[in-house]
């Protein structure tokens, strides 16, 4: 299990950081999308993977008995994937209207020269 | 001690925020609530100040989970400080941008997000707990994302792409540093975690964890390689949002440094170096693209650049004295770089265009207001009495006594060029008469004398308390000073948040 998760680890931080290189604002939005879920990866790897044994303490004992799975990777997991989620769907809507302003896909067309405002 | 009212500066800022969301679209009543709002998040901000300086670091834990289990908030000399000091620029921004700021765009939400940002800034200020100071830096850059779009220019949104992907990425690094250090401690807590890592013995993994922490805070903060994104998004948005981001956001990512720093990774030599290097380069590149830039705001967001590389070098010596002069340099800095972009609306409105080519005369038109800009200036170049001379002594004497002579060039070279520009913005702007040929839009002469003193004084407000720090030196120093102490024995800030237990094993 943990081998099949570092390398679905490397795979996304190697495309993400591939994507994000590229010149294209789509491409530069999925490889930001794909570099973060690789963090997701990564923070529930480290937090050691225990199969099933819930962190729950049945009720004739007030500490934990046995090797428990550790709660907070996911719920730091869960915190990251709804921010992400915000930001990654603000960040569509910004690169949509970027899109029908400049009528351009590449980064490099992202140069109008200043219109001043206050 | 625990005291609950840590977290006031944060709720001040959510409630003004959403009382302004039930007001939506109706601007008048969401100006006065975003004057009032920051008023009294300047007083609460001030109480806490003082309540910190005389009865030492508050703490609490919310919900009354026990730290190093539930989320922490610590208010030592250093937060505090950075509070109060993001009250009085947000109070300032603030009362400029009721009059500074167009209505359309008021009408989609300028005001609630504004406070949305604050609530943020306090909460990264003042966070105990590395996960949580992830979550506020989410919630400064998504308010960030929607200030720096709000109007929709195409220029605007331009700019807001490189600062969207850039920050993001930023946050993926940090998050990424954050797991590995989850994975190798166990814990959250910044107190808890210094004291594992202290007691952890592969320091090689501890130092590659560090470089994801001056990585992601690197790009927060424009440091030399990553800072490509801040000269080319912070001259698009209205100048009261880049007074904002220009003081205070850049200044974040320096704090977070200082506390991580400080706090978990003691910066080792090869820490040190690196962060010399980066010190050194952003200083000098900062300085060489302030040179070429004609526009005002250009030239300003490189400035904010050579000047982060100066905090960075103090924080490369990790000395006493050196501390010192990048903690008073920030105080300083905050104040004047908000002031600076707050002086570029108005030289914007006066005049209608930030162009140095094409300004001119504004000196004969307006001699009082260009007298207190004038104070603002030197303060930023470092005339002797004023704020911006007294931390350069300390990062020079410190500079000579650690040897780094690369840093004292950098500094003579940021300092120099930074002269010359202003001087150059001076002549330019003040001085030279109005360039044949250019018409001048004057927005400002047909203000109401009402609104006329709703954009000056926020500027005289910041130009007084720069003022104040640069002739009441002495007593920013006792602060500067305790606060140095703390960043430097960290033990007070672990027995504050943990309790005595903290040491015993």
């Amino acid at each position: 299990m943990e081998l099949l998760l570092v390398l679905v680890l490397g795979l996304l931080y190697a495309a993400g950081v591939y994507l994000i290189l590229r010149r294209s604002m789509v491409k530069l939005l999925l490889g930001i999308m794909l570099l973060g879920n690789g963090t997701n990866i990564l923070i529930f790897l480290l937090g050691s993977i225990t199969k099933g044994k819930p962190p729950v303490i049945d009720s004739n004992h007030n500490v934990f008995q046995d090797i428990y799975a550790d709660p907070i990777p996911q719920a730091l997991i869960l915190t990251a994937i709804v921010i992400s989620f915000a930001l990654t769907a603000f960040a569509i809507v910004l690169l949509k209207r970027v899109y029908a302003l400049v009528d351009s896909d590449d980064l490099d067309d992202l140069n109008t020269p200043e219109e001043e405002d206050i | 001690m625990i005291d609950n009212h840590i977290l006031a500066p944060v709720f001040i800022h959510l409630f003004t925020a959403i009382i302004q969301l039930i007001a939506w679209r109706k601007t008048v009543s969401q100006r006065f609530l975003s004057v009032g709002g920051t008023f009294i998040g300047l007083l609460i901000a001030i109480r806490l100040f003082a309540k910190v300086y005389t009865e030492g670091s508050l703490h609490m834990n919310a919900s009354n989970w026990e730290a190093p289990f539930g989320i922490v908030f610590v208010a030592d000399l250093l937060s505090s400080t950075m509070v109060l000091l993001t009250s009085i620029a947000g109070f300032a921004v603030s009362i400029f941008s009721s009059v500074g700021l167009s209505r359309q765009r008021m009408l989609y939400g300028y005001f609630p997000i504004f406070h949305f940002l604050l609530m943020g800034l306090n909460g990264a200020f003042l966070t105990g707990d590395i996960f949580n100071l992830y979550v506020w830096f989410e919630v400064v850059i998504i308010s960030s994302f929607v200030l720096m779009t709000l109007g929709g220019r195409k220029a605007q949104l331009e700019g807001a792409v490189k600062y969207m992907a850039m920050n993001i990425l930023a946050s993926t690094f940090f998050l990424t540093g954050i797991g590995i250090l989850y994975g190798i401690t166990g814990s959250l807590n910044m107190a808890d975690l210094a004291i594992k890592i202290r007691n952890f013995d592969n320091k090689a993994l501890v130092g590659i964890t560090s470089i994801f922490f001056i990585l992601g805070f690197g790009i927060k903060s424009a440091v030399f390689p990553l800072y490509y994104w801040l000269p080319s998004s912070y001259h698009t948005p209205p100048s009261a949002v880049a007074a904002t981001f220009g003081g205070l956001l850049t200044k974040l990512g320096i704090y977070a440094i200082l506390r991580v720093f400080s706090l978990i990774f003691i910066p080792d030599d090869f820490t040190r170096t690196l962060f010399m290097v980066l010190a050194v380069l952003t200083v000098i590149t900062g300085a060489f693209g302030a040179l070429i830039k004609t526009n005002i705001r250009r030239m300003f967001s490189y400035l904010i650049v050579c000047h982060i590389g100066f905090m960075l070098g103090g924080i490369a010596m990790f000395t006493k004295l050196a501390l010192m002069g990048t903690v008073f340099y920030l105080i300083h800095d905050i104040m004047v770089k908000t002031n600076m972009f707050l002086i570029a609306g108005f030289i914007r409105m006066v005049s209608g265009t930030m162009d140095m080519q094409k300004l001119g005369g504004l000196y004969k038109n307006y001699p009082l207001i260009s007298l207190m800009i004038a104070l603002v200036l030197f303060s930023l170049v470092g005339i002797p009495p004023l704020s911006g001379f007294w931390p350069k002594i300390y990062l020079f004497q410190e500079a000579f006594v650690d040897k780094q002579y690369f840093f004292i060039a950098a500094l003579i070279i940021g300092s120099l060029v930074t002269m010359y520009v202003i001087a150059k913005m001076w002549a330019d702007v003040f001085w030279k008469d109005v360039p044949e040929g250019v018409a001048i839009e004057d927005k400002y002469k047909d203000l109401p004398l009402f609104k006329k003193l709703l954009l000056v004084v926020p500027i005289l407000l910041l130009c007084s308390v720069t003022l104040y720090i640069g002739f009441n030196a002495e007593n920013i120093i006792i602060v500067v000073d305790r606060i140095t102490n703390e960043l430097l024995d960290t033990s007070p800030y672990i027995r504050n948040v943990l309790g005595d237990k903290a040491f015993e094993q």
